[in-house]
Protein backbone atom coordinates (compact mmCIF):
# COMPACT_ATOMS: atom_id res chain seq x y z
CA UNK A 1 0.00 0.00 0.00
CA UNK A 2 1.26 3.41 -0.78
CA UNK A 3 2.41 5.83 2.10
CA UNK A 4 0.36 8.48 0.47
CA UNK A 5 -3.10 6.28 1.49
CA UNK A 6 -6.30 8.51 2.07
CA UNK A 7 -8.64 7.70 4.76
CA UNK A 8 -12.29 8.05 3.81
CA UNK A 9 -15.14 7.41 6.49
CA UNK A 10 -18.71 6.17 4.36
CA UNK A 11 -22.15 5.78 6.26
CA UNK A 12 -22.48 2.08 5.61
CA UNK A 13 -25.17 0.57 7.18
CA UNK A 14 -28.73 2.57 8.18
CA UNK A 15 -30.23 2.31 11.43
CA UNK A 16 -32.90 0.16 10.61
CA UNK A 17 -30.52 -2.29 8.71
CA UNK A 18 -28.28 -2.02 12.09
CA UNK A 19 -31.33 -3.02 14.58
CA UNK A 20 -32.68 -5.45 11.89
CA UNK A 21 -29.18 -6.81 11.44
CA UNK A 22 -28.47 -7.67 15.17
CA UNK A 23 -32.04 -8.94 15.78
CA UNK A 24 -31.67 -11.30 13.51
CA UNK A 25 -28.10 -12.23 15.27
CA UNK A 26 -30.10 -12.77 18.44
CA UNK A 27 -33.15 -14.77 16.74
CA UNK A 28 -30.62 -17.22 14.79
CA UNK A 29 -28.79 -18.20 17.74
CA UNK A 30 -31.88 -19.06 19.73
CA UNK A 31 -33.83 -20.84 17.15
CA UNK A 32 -30.99 -23.04 15.98
CA UNK A 33 -29.89 -23.84 19.63
CA UNK A 34 -33.97 -24.38 20.64
CA UNK A 35 -34.22 -26.29 17.36
CA UNK A 36 -31.34 -29.12 18.70
CA UNK A 37 -33.25 -29.10 21.45
CA UNK A 38 -36.16 -30.35 20.02
CA UNK A 39 -34.80 -32.73 17.68
CA UNK A 40 -32.78 -34.09 20.82
CA UNK A 41 -36.25 -35.51 21.43
CA UNK A 42 -36.82 -37.47 17.96
CA UNK A 43 -33.15 -38.09 16.99
CA UNK A 44 -34.15 -39.87 13.50
CA UNK A 45 -34.79 -38.18 10.23
CA UNK A 46 -36.29 -39.28 7.54
CA UNK A 47 -37.96 -38.56 3.91
CA UNK A 48 -41.45 -39.29 2.78
CA UNK A 49 -44.87 -38.70 4.63
CA UNK A 50 -44.47 -40.91 8.24
CA UNK A 51 -41.70 -41.82 9.68
CA UNK A 52 -42.87 -45.41 9.88
CA UNK A 53 -42.75 -46.25 5.82
CA UNK A 54 -40.64 -49.25 5.71
CA UNK A 55 -37.86 -47.09 4.80
CA UNK A 56 -34.52 -46.72 7.05
CA UNK A 57 -33.95 -43.40 8.53
CA UNK A 58 -31.59 -40.84 6.70
CA UNK A 59 -30.09 -39.55 9.60
CA UNK A 60 -29.59 -40.90 12.91
CA UNK A 61 -28.22 -40.00 16.07
CA UNK A 62 -27.91 -42.70 19.37
CA UNK A 63 -26.31 -44.27 22.21
CA UNK A 64 -25.60 -47.51 22.37
CA UNK A 65 -23.49 -49.44 25.15
CA UNK A 66 -20.01 -50.56 24.63
CA UNK A 67 -19.38 -54.28 25.82
CA UNK A 68 -17.35 -53.10 28.82
CA UNK A 69 -20.67 -50.80 29.58
CA UNK A 70 -19.60 -47.42 28.54
CA UNK A 71 -21.73 -45.07 26.56
CA UNK A 72 -21.25 -44.70 22.96
CA UNK A 73 -22.19 -41.96 20.54
CA UNK A 74 -23.24 -43.06 16.87
CA UNK A 75 -24.26 -41.15 14.39
CA UNK A 76 -25.71 -42.57 11.07
CA UNK A 77 -26.09 -41.29 7.37
CA UNK A 78 -27.60 -43.30 5.01
CA UNK A 79 -26.51 -46.47 6.93
CA UNK A 80 -23.05 -45.41 6.82
CA UNK A 81 -22.28 -45.42 10.84
CA UNK A 82 -19.83 -42.79 12.56
CA UNK A 83 -18.32 -42.96 15.99
CA UNK A 84 -19.27 -39.25 17.46
CA UNK A 85 -18.83 -40.18 21.12
CA UNK A 86 -18.44 -36.84 23.24
CA UNK A 87 -20.12 -34.73 20.36
CA UNK A 88 -23.00 -36.41 19.21
CA UNK A 89 -25.15 -39.54 20.50
CA UNK A 90 -23.18 -39.35 23.69
CA UNK A 91 -21.54 -36.21 25.85
CA UNK A 92 -21.02 -34.70 28.86
CA UNK A 93 -23.54 -34.01 31.20
CA UNK A 94 -23.27 -31.67 33.95
CA UNK A 95 -21.12 -33.64 36.26
CA UNK A 96 -18.83 -34.69 33.44
CA UNK A 97 -19.43 -37.60 32.64
CA UNK A 98 -21.14 -39.32 29.51
CA UNK A 99 -24.33 -39.03 29.25
CA UNK A 100 -27.21 -40.52 26.04
CA UNK A 101 -27.79 -37.03 24.05
CA UNK A 102 -27.99 -36.34 20.06
CA UNK A 103 -26.85 -32.52 20.68
CA UNK A 104 -24.83 -31.92 23.42
CA UNK A 105 -26.30 -29.92 26.30
CA UNK A 106 -23.75 -26.58 25.37
CA UNK A 107 -25.37 -26.40 21.53
CA UNK A 108 -28.80 -26.89 23.22
CA UNK A 109 -31.53 -23.98 24.44
CA UNK A 110 -32.16 -24.74 27.52
CA UNK A 111 -29.30 -27.19 28.42
CA UNK A 112 -31.16 -30.19 29.88
CA UNK A 113 -33.50 -32.22 27.75
CA UNK A 114 -36.55 -30.37 27.83
CA UNK A 115 -38.76 -30.62 25.13
CA UNK A 116 -41.50 -27.76 26.09
CA UNK A 117 -39.50 -25.52 26.76
CA UNK A 118 -37.37 -25.44 24.10
CA UNK A 119 -40.56 -25.63 22.28
CA UNK A 120 -42.03 -22.13 23.71
CA UNK A 121 -38.35 -20.55 23.16
CA UNK A 122 -38.23 -21.43 19.21
CA UNK A 123 -41.92 -20.53 18.62
CA UNK A 124 -41.72 -17.07 20.59
CA UNK A 125 -38.50 -16.53 18.36
CA UNK A 126 -39.79 -17.71 14.91
CA UNK A 127 -42.18 -15.16 15.45
CA UNK A 128 -39.80 -12.23 15.89
CA UNK A 129 -37.47 -13.62 13.51
CA UNK A 130 -40.59 -13.74 10.80
CA UNK A 131 -41.47 -10.42 11.74
CA UNK A 132 -38.28 -8.96 11.58
CA UNK A 133 -37.72 -10.29 8.67
CA UNK A 134 -41.16 -8.70 6.76
CA UNK A 135 -39.62 -5.47 8.12
CA UNK A 136 -36.31 -6.04 6.56
CA UNK A 137 -37.40 -7.05 2.98
CA UNK A 138 -40.51 -4.36 2.97
CA UNK A 139 -37.85 -1.81 4.00
CA UNK A 140 -35.26 -2.84 1.43
CA UNK A 141 -37.25 -3.12 -1.39
CA UNK A 142 -38.72 0.73 -0.53
CA UNK A 143 -35.22 2.45 -0.09
CA UNK A 144 -34.07 0.56 -3.08
CA UNK A 145 -31.22 -1.20 -0.86
CA UNK A 146 -32.12 -4.36 -2.98
CA UNK A 147 -32.43 -3.37 -6.37
CA UNK A 148 -29.67 -0.82 -5.69
CA UNK A 149 -27.30 -2.46 -3.54
CA UNK A 150 -27.91 -6.57 -3.93
CA UNK A 151 -29.11 -6.40 -7.13
CA UNK A 152 -26.70 -8.47 -9.62
CA UNK A 153 -25.42 -6.45 -12.82
CA UNK A 154 -24.08 -7.17 -15.91
CA UNK A 155 -20.87 -5.91 -15.03
CA UNK A 156 -20.89 -8.34 -12.04
CA UNK A 157 -21.65 -10.84 -14.19
CA UNK A 158 -18.71 -10.56 -16.10
CA UNK A 159 -16.33 -10.50 -12.80
CA UNK A 160 -17.74 -13.51 -11.01
CA UNK A 161 -15.01 -15.56 -12.30
CA UNK A 162 -12.43 -13.30 -10.98
CA UNK A 163 -14.13 -12.46 -8.25
CA UNK A 164 -13.57 -16.52 -7.04
CA UNK A 165 -9.82 -16.19 -7.49
CA UNK A 166 -10.11 -13.02 -5.12
CA UNK A 167 -11.86 -14.75 -2.93
CA UNK A 168 -9.69 -18.36 -2.51
CA UNK A 169 -6.36 -16.15 -2.57
CA UNK A 170 -8.21 -13.97 0.26
CA UNK A 171 -7.72 -10.79 -1.70
CA UNK A 172 -10.46 -8.17 -0.89
CA UNK A 173 -11.60 -5.07 -2.21
CA UNK A 174 -10.34 -1.75 -1.22
CA UNK A 175 -10.33 1.54 -2.22
CA UNK A 176 -13.70 2.47 -4.19
CA UNK A 177 -14.80 -1.18 -4.80
CA UNK A 178 -14.50 -1.77 -1.21
CA UNK A 179 -17.83 0.77 -1.53
CA UNK A 180 -19.53 -1.95 -2.89
CA UNK A 181 -20.74 -5.59 -2.58
CA UNK A 182 -18.62 -7.55 -4.74
CA UNK A 183 -20.90 -10.74 -6.51
CA UNK A 184 -20.27 -13.40 -4.46
CA UNK A 185 -20.88 -11.61 -2.06
CA UNK A 186 -24.64 -10.35 -3.77
CA UNK A 187 -25.38 -14.05 -4.71
CA UNK A 188 -24.41 -15.28 -1.10
CA UNK A 189 -26.91 -12.44 0.58
CA UNK A 190 -29.60 -12.85 -1.70
CA UNK A 191 -30.04 -16.64 -1.71
CA UNK A 192 -30.02 -16.64 1.86
CA UNK A 193 -32.74 -13.63 2.02
CA UNK A 194 -34.64 -15.19 -0.99
CA UNK A 195 -33.83 -18.50 -0.54
CA UNK A 196 -33.14 -20.09 2.12
CA UNK A 197 -34.89 -18.20 4.68
CA UNK A 198 -37.98 -18.57 3.40
CA UNK A 199 -37.65 -22.19 2.71
CA UNK A 200 -36.60 -22.75 6.27
CA UNK A 201 -40.23 -20.83 7.73
CA UNK A 202 -41.67 -22.90 5.42
CA UNK A 203 -40.77 -26.19 6.54
CA UNK A 204 -41.50 -25.03 9.80
CA UNK A 205 -44.83 -24.34 8.76
CA UNK A 206 -45.25 -27.65 6.78
CA UNK A 207 -44.55 -29.62 10.04
CA UNK A 208 -47.62 -27.80 12.11
CA UNK A 209 -50.99 -30.38 11.53
CA UNK A 210 -53.15 -27.11 11.48
CA UNK A 211 -51.63 -25.72 8.78
CA UNK A 212 -51.46 -28.59 6.70
CA UNK A 213 -55.06 -28.89 6.38
CA UNK A 214 -55.06 -25.29 4.97
CA UNK A 215 -54.74 -26.78 1.72
CA UNK A 216 -54.48 -30.75 2.47
CA UNK A 217 -51.51 -32.42 0.16
CA UNK A 218 -49.56 -28.90 0.07
CA UNK A 219 -46.20 -30.24 1.73
CA UNK A 220 -46.91 -33.06 -0.62
CA UNK A 221 -44.81 -31.31 -2.55
CA UNK A 222 -41.45 -31.28 -0.67
CA UNK A 223 -42.06 -35.21 0.04
CA UNK A 224 -44.47 -34.57 2.89
CA UNK A 225 -43.96 -33.81 6.54
CA UNK A 226 -41.16 -36.08 7.52
CA UNK A 227 -39.35 -34.56 4.51
CA UNK A 228 -40.37 -31.40 5.21
CA UNK A 229 -38.80 -31.90 8.97
CA UNK A 230 -35.55 -33.24 7.38
CA UNK A 231 -35.10 -30.21 5.14
CA UNK A 232 -35.65 -27.95 7.85
CA UNK A 233 -33.15 -29.48 9.39
CA UNK A 234 -30.64 -29.42 6.37
CA UNK A 235 -31.44 -25.94 5.81
CA UNK A 236 -30.89 -24.67 9.21
CA UNK A 237 -26.99 -25.95 8.68
CA UNK A 238 -26.54 -24.64 5.49
CA UNK A 239 -27.72 -21.26 6.85
CA UNK A 240 -24.79 -21.88 9.58
CA UNK A 241 -22.44 -22.57 6.73
CA UNK A 242 -23.57 -19.30 6.04
CA UNK A 243 -23.21 -17.80 9.17
CA UNK A 244 -19.17 -19.26 9.43
CA UNK A 245 -18.24 -18.05 5.85
CA UNK A 246 -19.77 -14.07 6.58
CA UNK A 247 -17.81 -14.50 10.00
CA UNK A 248 -14.96 -15.21 8.41
CA UNK A 249 -14.66 -12.91 5.89
CA UNK A 250 -16.04 -9.76 8.26
CA UNK A 251 -12.66 -11.11 10.45
CA UNK A 252 -10.43 -11.27 7.36
CA UNK A 253 -11.10 -7.88 5.54
CA UNK A 254 -11.12 -5.99 9.18
CA UNK A 255 -12.96 -6.81 12.30
CA UNK A 256 -13.33 -3.81 13.94
CA UNK A 257 -14.11 -1.51 10.85
CA UNK A 258 -16.76 -4.00 9.70
CA UNK A 259 -17.84 -4.16 13.17
CA UNK A 260 -18.49 -0.78 13.73
CA UNK A 261 -19.95 -0.80 10.83
CA UNK A 262 -23.04 -2.68 11.66
CA UNK A 263 -22.95 -0.57 15.29
CA UNK A 264 -22.51 2.71 14.16
CA UNK A 265 -22.65 2.28 10.80
CA UNK A 266 -19.36 4.50 10.04
CA UNK A 267 -16.92 2.43 7.70
CA UNK A 268 -13.34 3.75 6.48
CA UNK A 269 -12.14 3.26 3.01
CA UNK A 270 -8.01 3.14 2.51
CA UNK A 271 -7.26 3.90 -0.28
CA UNK A 272 -4.22 5.34 -2.25
CA UNK A 273 -3.40 7.68 -5.30
CA UNK A 274 -1.62 4.40 -7.27
CA UNK A 275 -4.87 2.64 -6.91
CA UNK A 276 -7.36 4.94 -8.36
CA UNK A 277 -7.70 4.12 -11.77
CA UNK B 1 4.44 -7.87 18.84
CA UNK B 2 4.12 -11.40 17.13
CA UNK B 3 5.11 -12.93 20.76
CA UNK B 4 2.14 -11.40 22.31
CA UNK B 5 -0.47 -12.62 19.37
CA UNK B 6 -0.82 -16.14 20.73
CA UNK B 7 -1.92 -15.29 24.50
CA UNK B 8 -4.28 -12.81 22.68
CA UNK B 9 -5.91 -15.06 20.28
CA UNK B 10 -6.23 -17.22 23.63
CA UNK B 11 -7.37 -14.38 25.92
CA UNK B 12 -10.41 -13.40 23.26
CA UNK B 13 -10.83 -17.26 22.91
CA UNK B 14 -11.62 -17.88 26.85
CA UNK B 15 -14.08 -14.49 26.21
CA UNK B 16 -15.81 -15.50 23.74
CA UNK B 17 -16.29 -19.09 25.27
CA UNK B 18 -16.99 -17.49 28.97
CA UNK B 19 -19.79 -14.95 27.78
CA UNK B 20 -21.32 -17.98 25.76
CA UNK B 21 -21.45 -20.25 28.78
CA UNK B 22 -22.58 -17.63 30.34
CA UNK B 23 -25.54 -16.54 28.23
CA UNK B 24 -26.30 -20.07 28.04
CA UNK B 25 -26.80 -20.22 31.81
CA UNK B 26 -28.82 -16.85 31.75
CA UNK B 27 -31.56 -18.78 29.38
CA UNK B 28 -31.22 -21.72 31.58
CA UNK B 29 -31.90 -19.42 34.35
CA UNK B 30 -35.14 -17.72 32.16
CA UNK B 31 -36.31 -20.88 31.43
CA UNK B 32 -37.49 -21.04 35.37
CA UNK B 33 -39.10 -17.35 35.11
CA UNK B 34 -42.79 -17.58 36.01
CA UNK B 35 -42.54 -14.02 34.33
CA UNK B 36 -40.09 -14.64 31.51
CA UNK B 37 -41.55 -17.99 30.12
CA UNK B 38 -45.10 -15.82 29.98
CA UNK B 39 -43.23 -13.57 27.52
CA UNK B 40 -42.47 -16.52 25.20
CA UNK B 41 -45.57 -18.17 25.63
CA UNK B 42 -46.99 -15.07 24.08
CA UNK B 43 -45.75 -17.08 20.65
CA UNK B 44 -48.43 -19.87 21.43
CA UNK B 45 -51.22 -17.09 21.37
CA UNK B 46 -49.82 -15.49 18.03
CA UNK B 47 -49.72 -19.23 16.78
CA UNK B 48 -53.11 -20.21 17.49
CA UNK B 49 -54.94 -16.67 17.00
CA UNK B 50 -53.18 -16.78 13.45
CA UNK B 51 -53.79 -20.24 12.46
CA UNK B 52 -57.86 -19.05 13.26
CA UNK B 53 -57.62 -16.15 11.29
CA UNK B 54 -56.48 -18.45 8.75
CA UNK B 55 -58.96 -21.07 8.80
CA UNK B 56 -62.44 -21.81 9.19
CA UNK B 57 -63.61 -24.19 11.58
CA UNK B 58 -64.02 -26.83 8.97
CA UNK B 59 -60.77 -27.35 6.92
CA UNK B 60 -59.64 -31.00 6.76
CA UNK B 61 -56.90 -32.57 7.90
CA UNK B 62 -55.11 -34.73 4.72
CA UNK B 63 -56.08 -37.97 4.09
CA UNK B 64 -54.30 -40.58 2.88
CA UNK B 65 -54.38 -44.13 0.59
CA UNK B 66 -53.51 -47.72 1.91
CA UNK B 67 -50.44 -47.33 0.69
CA UNK B 68 -49.27 -44.78 2.67
CA UNK B 69 -50.12 -46.41 6.25
CA UNK B 70 -47.35 -47.67 8.22
CA UNK B 71 -46.30 -51.27 8.47
CA UNK B 72 -47.17 -50.97 12.54
CA UNK B 73 -48.84 -48.53 13.89
CA UNK B 74 -46.32 -47.54 17.11
CA UNK B 75 -47.67 -47.29 20.65
CA UNK B 76 -46.87 -44.19 22.91
CA UNK B 77 -47.19 -42.81 26.16
CA UNK B 78 -49.24 -45.15 27.87
CA UNK B 79 -48.84 -49.25 25.92
CA UNK B 80 -50.61 -50.98 28.79
CA UNK B 81 -52.64 -49.46 32.04
CA UNK B 82 -51.50 -49.89 34.81
CA UNK B 83 -54.95 -50.29 36.44
CA UNK B 84 -56.50 -53.55 37.58
CA UNK B 85 -60.07 -52.42 36.87
CA UNK B 86 -59.13 -51.43 32.86
CA UNK B 87 -57.31 -55.16 32.67
CA UNK B 88 -60.62 -57.32 34.12
CA UNK B 89 -62.57 -55.06 31.56
CA UNK B 90 -60.28 -55.80 29.02
CA UNK B 91 -60.58 -59.74 29.96
CA UNK B 92 -64.15 -59.47 29.14
CA UNK B 93 -63.72 -57.36 25.69
CA UNK B 94 -65.02 -53.83 27.21
CA UNK B 95 -68.16 -55.81 27.71
CA UNK B 96 -68.50 -53.38 30.58
CA UNK B 97 -67.00 -50.53 29.84
CA UNK B 98 -69.41 -47.58 29.51
CA UNK B 99 -68.44 -43.78 27.94
CA UNK B 100 -70.20 -41.51 30.21
CA UNK B 101 -70.66 -37.51 28.49
CA UNK B 102 -71.55 -34.93 30.51
CA UNK B 103 -71.08 -31.86 32.12
CA UNK B 104 -73.16 -28.89 30.49
CA UNK B 105 -75.70 -30.45 28.44
CA UNK B 106 -79.18 -30.76 28.27
CA UNK B 107 -79.50 -34.92 28.68
CA UNK B 108 -75.79 -36.65 30.22
CA UNK B 109 -76.20 -40.36 28.58
CA UNK B 110 -73.90 -43.53 29.22
CA UNK B 111 -73.22 -45.51 25.94
CA UNK B 112 -71.70 -48.72 25.89
CA UNK B 113 -69.24 -50.47 22.79
CA UNK B 114 -71.79 -51.99 21.58
CA UNK B 115 -74.19 -48.67 21.32
CA UNK B 116 -71.68 -47.10 19.90
CA UNK B 117 -70.75 -49.59 16.61
CA UNK B 118 -74.03 -48.86 15.96
CA UNK B 119 -73.85 -45.33 15.38
CA UNK B 120 -72.94 -43.96 12.06
CA UNK B 121 -69.22 -44.20 11.72
CA UNK B 122 -66.75 -42.21 9.92
CA UNK B 123 -63.21 -43.96 7.99
CA UNK B 124 -60.13 -42.09 8.04
CA UNK B 125 -56.43 -43.03 6.79
CA UNK B 126 -54.45 -39.68 8.68
CA UNK B 127 -50.98 -38.75 9.49
CA UNK B 128 -50.57 -38.85 13.50
CA UNK B 129 -47.83 -36.38 14.52
CA UNK B 130 -46.39 -36.38 17.66
CA UNK B 131 -44.83 -33.52 19.41
CA UNK B 132 -41.35 -35.26 19.59
CA UNK B 133 -41.14 -34.66 15.46
CA UNK B 134 -42.34 -38.74 14.09
CA UNK B 135 -45.28 -39.22 12.07
CA UNK B 136 -47.43 -42.24 11.49
CA UNK B 137 -49.97 -43.21 9.44
CA UNK B 138 -53.30 -45.41 10.46
CA UNK B 139 -56.31 -46.24 9.23
CA UNK B 140 -58.97 -45.17 11.97
CA UNK B 141 -62.81 -46.04 12.45
CA UNK B 142 -64.92 -44.71 14.37
CA UNK B 143 -68.01 -42.86 15.79
CA UNK B 144 -68.28 -38.78 15.00
CA UNK B 145 -68.03 -37.06 18.33
CA UNK B 146 -70.63 -34.62 16.90
CA UNK B 147 -73.31 -37.66 16.62
CA UNK B 148 -72.55 -37.68 20.43
CA UNK B 149 -73.16 -34.13 20.78
CA UNK B 150 -76.25 -34.13 18.66
CA UNK B 151 -77.75 -36.65 21.23
CA UNK B 152 -77.01 -35.23 24.32
CA UNK B 153 -77.16 -31.39 23.36
CA UNK B 154 -74.49 -28.99 24.81
CA UNK B 155 -75.31 -26.20 26.64
CA UNK B 156 -74.68 -22.44 25.18
CA UNK B 157 -72.11 -22.00 28.09
CA UNK B 158 -70.25 -24.94 27.12
CA UNK B 159 -66.52 -23.94 25.36
CA UNK B 160 -64.91 -27.47 25.77
CA UNK B 161 -64.91 -30.84 25.84
CA UNK B 162 -62.97 -32.39 28.35
CA UNK B 163 -61.47 -36.24 27.70
CA UNK B 164 -60.87 -38.79 30.90
CA UNK B 165 -58.92 -41.58 30.46
CA UNK B 166 -58.15 -44.86 32.08
CA UNK B 167 -54.79 -44.67 32.28
CA UNK B 168 -53.04 -43.26 35.31
CA UNK B 169 -49.77 -41.52 34.88
CA UNK B 170 -48.22 -41.92 38.09
CA UNK B 171 -46.79 -45.53 39.53
CA UNK B 172 -49.20 -45.59 42.51
CA UNK B 173 -52.07 -45.28 40.38
CA UNK B 174 -53.27 -41.63 40.71
CA UNK B 175 -52.76 -38.50 38.50
CA UNK B 176 -55.32 -39.86 35.28
CA UNK B 177 -54.47 -38.71 31.67
CA UNK B 178 -56.57 -36.56 30.06
CA UNK B 179 -57.19 -33.68 27.67
CA UNK B 180 -59.11 -31.36 26.44
CA UNK B 181 -60.33 -29.16 23.01
CA UNK B 182 -62.53 -26.44 21.88
CA UNK B 183 -66.24 -26.75 20.08
CA UNK B 184 -64.45 -26.30 16.81
CA UNK B 185 -62.70 -28.88 16.64
CA UNK B 186 -65.69 -30.94 18.71
CA UNK B 187 -67.87 -30.54 15.88
CA UNK B 188 -65.28 -31.01 13.07
CA UNK B 189 -65.85 -33.74 11.28
CA UNK B 190 -62.97 -35.75 11.23
CA UNK B 191 -63.24 -35.89 15.02
CA UNK B 192 -63.97 -39.13 15.83
CA UNK B 193 -63.41 -41.68 18.81
CA UNK B 194 -62.24 -44.52 17.30
CA UNK B 195 -62.62 -48.38 17.99
CA UNK B 196 -60.49 -49.75 14.76
CA UNK B 197 -57.12 -49.17 13.73
CA UNK B 198 -56.24 -50.77 10.30
CA UNK B 199 -59.71 -52.46 9.71
CA UNK B 200 -58.94 -54.34 13.35
CA UNK B 201 -60.20 -54.21 17.04
CA UNK B 202 -58.63 -50.88 19.02
CA UNK B 203 -55.52 -52.84 20.38
CA UNK B 204 -54.87 -52.03 23.88
CA UNK B 205 -51.11 -50.16 22.99
CA UNK B 206 -53.11 -47.86 20.79
CA UNK B 207 -56.05 -46.66 23.67
CA UNK B 208 -58.92 -49.80 23.15
CA UNK B 209 -61.66 -49.99 23.56
CA UNK B 210 -62.11 -46.06 22.49
CA UNK B 211 -59.76 -43.19 21.87
CA UNK B 212 -60.00 -39.52 20.07
CA UNK B 213 -58.87 -38.97 17.11
CA UNK B 214 -58.52 -35.29 16.75
CA UNK B 215 -56.98 -34.80 13.22
CA UNK B 216 -55.29 -31.40 13.11
CA UNK B 217 -53.86 -31.49 16.18
CA UNK B 218 -50.22 -32.98 17.98
CA UNK B 219 -50.57 -37.10 19.12
CA UNK B 220 -50.72 -35.34 22.82
CA UNK B 221 -54.44 -34.28 22.31
CA UNK B 222 -55.80 -37.68 20.92
CA UNK B 223 -56.34 -39.40 24.59
CA UNK B 224 -56.71 -43.36 24.75
CA UNK B 225 -58.56 -44.96 27.18
CA UNK B 226 -61.31 -43.07 27.14
CA UNK B 227 -64.03 -43.54 30.48
CA UNK B 228 -65.88 -40.06 30.46
CA UNK B 229 -66.38 -36.82 28.30
CA UNK B 230 -67.28 -33.69 29.97
CA UNK B 231 -68.09 -30.41 28.34
CA UNK B 232 -67.05 -27.42 30.61
CA UNK B 233 -66.67 -23.61 30.48
CA UNK B 234 -63.42 -23.83 31.61
CA UNK B 235 -60.94 -26.48 32.60
CA UNK B 236 -59.50 -23.95 35.18
CA UNK B 237 -60.81 -26.25 37.95
CA UNK B 238 -59.69 -29.70 36.51
CA UNK B 239 -55.98 -30.74 37.75
CA UNK B 240 -53.12 -28.94 36.83
CA UNK B 241 -55.66 -26.39 35.63
CA UNK B 242 -54.08 -26.01 32.02
CA UNK B 243 -56.59 -28.09 30.18
CA UNK B 244 -54.38 -31.75 29.59
CA UNK B 245 -51.95 -33.96 31.16
CA UNK B 246 -49.14 -33.13 29.36
CA UNK B 247 -50.36 -29.31 29.16
CA UNK B 248 -49.91 -29.23 32.62
CA UNK B 249 -46.20 -30.42 32.70
CA UNK B 250 -45.76 -27.27 30.32
CA UNK B 251 -46.73 -28.24 26.66
CA UNK B 252 -49.01 -25.95 25.31
CA UNK B 253 -52.57 -25.82 25.18
CA UNK B 254 -53.15 -25.15 21.44
CA UNK B 255 -51.56 -28.30 19.85
CA UNK B 256 -52.03 -27.24 16.28
CA UNK B 257 -48.12 -26.35 15.54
Amino acid sequence: MSAKANVEIIYRHRLPIRIMHWTNVICFTILLMSGLNIFNAHTSLYFGKSSYNGKPAVLEIKAMQTSSGELKGVTSIFGYQFNTTGLLGASAGSDGKLVARAFPSWSTIPGPKWLSMARHWHFFFAWLFVINGVCYVTYAFITKHVQRDLAVTKQDRATIWQSIKDHIRFKHDTGEDAKRYNVLQKIAYLSVIFILLPLVILMGWAMSPFLNSLLPGWIDLFGGRQSARTIHFIVAWLLVGFVFIHVFQVIITGLWNNLRSMITGYFKIESSHAENK
Amino acid sequence: MMAHLPDRRKFFGRLLAGAGAMALAGCDKLSHSETFTKILSAGESLSHNAHRLLSTRKSMAQEFSEADLSPSFRSNGTSSPNSPDYHAMAKNGFADWTLEVGGLVEKPLKFNLAQIQQMPSRTQITRHDCVEGWSAIGKWKGTPLHEFLSLVKPKPEARFVVFYCADPMKADGTNFYYESIDMDDAYHAQTILAYALNDETLPIKNGAPIRLRVERMLGYKQAKYLTRIELVESFDHIAGGKGGYWEDTGYEWYAGI
